[in-house]
């Protein structure tokens, strides 16, 4: 794969050079390599403006929840903690805040262990389905849950799951599953078959094997696709909206979409709750970024 | 391509592997015991609710009027069709949401990520800057963008400080103001993700190849036409066909950034169906629409896909 793709690439480059040395040939070469002398300007200038689009909304969310009620100061000082305290116990982000961590990771440890099975068969074996089975994951990829609220309303009311965190973890995990899934069977070809053989070889079974050689190859992709389960479900807001009428289930968002609705919004009380809902995965995100890329370029992206 | 022979495929070499596969299963059944959870999930909350949605569309079905629920025929496609503007109306908001927000995201994307991939000071720091927005909810975003448009304390009021804009009314609730307002919150959030799947296949792009063309006399705009944009044409492919369904789906912020609002202004498809169901629970009519909306994302998603030939190397 990866070598036909740099073989057509080159094939596509090589014939456009090959024209130009009649149009402008001796002036340049080998005094200016592309990559790394782009003038700066260019890169801070363009970097720099969509750095203020990307931090200034930032920045006014961290304002409005530090600075005191009513104060129009342009700078959170003096500094307040009121919104945090008033968000986390009257309006019981707290308890919000519990349903969503257990939320997230149980469609985190479902989402992951159901692909990593599924795409280890789509990866290793040739069997009857599979051609029909890979098509149906690239096709739920575009069945969006948002248009099936009604019937899985009506499925989760027959499970008894109507109210119940289950229902919102099952929704979850089955609209994450068909990507990572892809994701991870993409993972697990790019690791040499021959280093499994060599296991079976030396005696292990096959699900030995796996764990032993494979899994620890597999840690950045597998970091990748878990945290992106755990930021979706985190995020998501519209299962847990309809599936959830008790408020003492509800969800990190669905208390902020309350919060926003009120008849008079309290933007102290809005901020500091939507910071509250940021912390999990600003830390989850400090922590993954080098894997992301990695766990990207390994593969993700290419079929 | 030996599929029915459905015999584990790395064990290539005949003799030796079949004999030291131990475990409970046998390899024939081994990939479908694999398959099972996901194969079952997905036909109980994916395949059996988009069969009922077909089912009831083409139904009457109407918790609060259960004396007309029955057979409808074509009658709610007809009414979507014909008798309903609305419908009209979201399809229209909905090609006009997508192809602007998904377009600005590309272009905005791809700069971003060719500008992050130099070598630079500060490089580690400003990428990580600039993703951030990546993993923030739609729901965030909404509660974001309702401080910074918000008329009394908002952004808005400074910039109307500087004669851009009116002091009255937040650019939400303005029908003049509000689609813009909308796209810039969601580009905010959106430019991230196109620049993360760029960046990380940039770096996969070979540096011989910039070298070679160097050495033949190729400026960086040809190398970039010639070199980059080929080798990113396929991550480019499927990143922007995923953001498009994505975005043709995206409830969470427009339902709680506008509300579909003012006046019905920023209402999506899928966003009606959602209202038709839940407000007027006209399941019948809402199923019809449901239809509709994934009759398009399939037409798209295969148009798509055989325009740009994506796939065509797939097959190995």
């Amino acid at each position: 794969m990866i070598t036909t793709d740099k073989a057509e690439t080159a094939a596509v480059t090589l014939p456009a050079p090959r024209t130009s040395p009649e149009a402008h040939e001796p002036r340049r070469p080998r005094k200016r390599r592309a990559w790394d002398e782009v003038p700066r300007w260019q890169i801070y200038l363009p970097l720099g403006i969509y750095l203020l689009f990307t931090l200034i909304p930032f920045y006014w969310i961290l304002l409005f929840a530090l600075r005191p009620a009513g104060s129009t100061s342009l700078v959170p000082w003096p500094m307040t903690f009121e919104h945090f305290e008033m968000v986390w116990t009257e309006r019981s982000f707290g308890a919000y805040f519990q349903n969503s961590v257990l939320v997230g990771i149980a469609t985190l440890v479902m989402t992951t262990v159901i692909a990593l099975a599924g795409g280890y068969a789509l990866a290793r074996f040739d069997f009857k389905v599979k051609q029909a089975f890979m098509l149906a994951l690239l096709c739920s990829q575009f069945v969006p849950g948002a248009l099936l609220l009604v019937p899985l309303f009506e499925i989760f009311g027959n499970l008894q799951l109507i109210n119940s965190l289950g229902s919102v973890i099952i929704a979850e995990t089955v609209f994450q599953l068909p990507l990572s899934m892809i994701l991870i069977s993409n993972f697990i070809k790019n690791v040499p078959v021959s280093l499994e053989e060599a296991a079976w070889v030396d005696g292990c079974s096959r699900f030995r094997a796996f764990c032993a050689v494979v899994l620890p190859l597999l840690r950045p992709g597998l970091i990748a696709v878990g945290s992106f389960a755990f930021v979706h479900s985190w995020n998501h807001f519209l299962f847990a909206l309809m599936f959830l009428n008790n408020p003492e289930l509800q969800t990190i968002p669905v208390g902020l979409n309350t919060l926003m609705s009120a008849d008079s919004v309290d933007l102290g009380a809005l901020a500091a709750g939507g910071i509250i809902a940021a912390v999990p995965v600003v830390i989850v995100f400090a922590f993954i970024q080098k894997w992301l890329i990695t766990g990207f370029s390994a593969g993700a992206v290419k079929g | 391509m030996a599929q029915a022979a459905a015999v584990a495929k790395p064990p290539a070499p005949p003799a030796p592997p079949g004999r030291r596969r131990r475990g409970s299963s046998t390899p024939r059944r081994l990939p479908y015991l694999l398959i099972a959870p996901a194969a079952l999930l997905m036909l109980g909350f994916i395949a059996y609710p988009v069969l009922s949605v077909f089912y009831y569309s083409l139904q009457h079905y109407n918790p609060t009027k259960p004396w007309r629920d029955g057979f409808a025929g074509f009658d709610n496609f007809v009414r979507a069709f014909t008798d309903d503007p609305l419908f009209w109306d979201t399809l229209l908001f909905s090609a006009k949401w997508v192809f602007v927000e998904v377009g600005l995201q590309l272009f905005f994307g791809l700069a971003l990520a060719l500008i992050v991939n130099q070598t630079f000071v500060g490089r580690a720091i400003g990428r990580a800057l600039v993703f951030s927005p990546w993993a923030v909810s739609g729901v965030l975003t909404s509660v974001i963008w309702v401080l910074l448009y918000n008329s009394q304390t908002g952004i808005t009021r400074y910039l109307a400080d500087l004669g851009i804009g009116s002091y009255g009314t937040s650019w939400l609730s303005d029908t003049a103001t509000v689609f813009p307002a909308a796209i810039v919150a969601d580009l905010w959030r959106g430019v991230p993700f196109f620049a993360i799947l760029i960046l990380a296949d940039l770096q996969s792009v070979s540096k011989d190849l910039y070298e070679a063309a160097e050495v033949d006399g190729a400026g960086r705009v040809r190398q970039f036409l010639h070199i980059t944009l080929p080798h990113l044409k396929d991550a480019i492919v499927l990143s922007t066909l995923l953001r498009m369904v994505w975005e043709f789906n995206n409830v969470d912020l427009l339902y709680t950034l506008t509300g579909g609002g003012p006046a019905g202004e920023t209402t999506t498809l899928p966003l009606y169906v959602a209202t038709t169901s839940v407000d007027a629970h006209d399941f019948g009519y809402a199923s019809a629409l449901t239809t509709v909306a994934f009759v398009i994302l399939l037409f798209c998603s295969v148009l798509y896909l055989r325009l740009s030939k994506f796939g065509r190397d797939t097959t190995k």
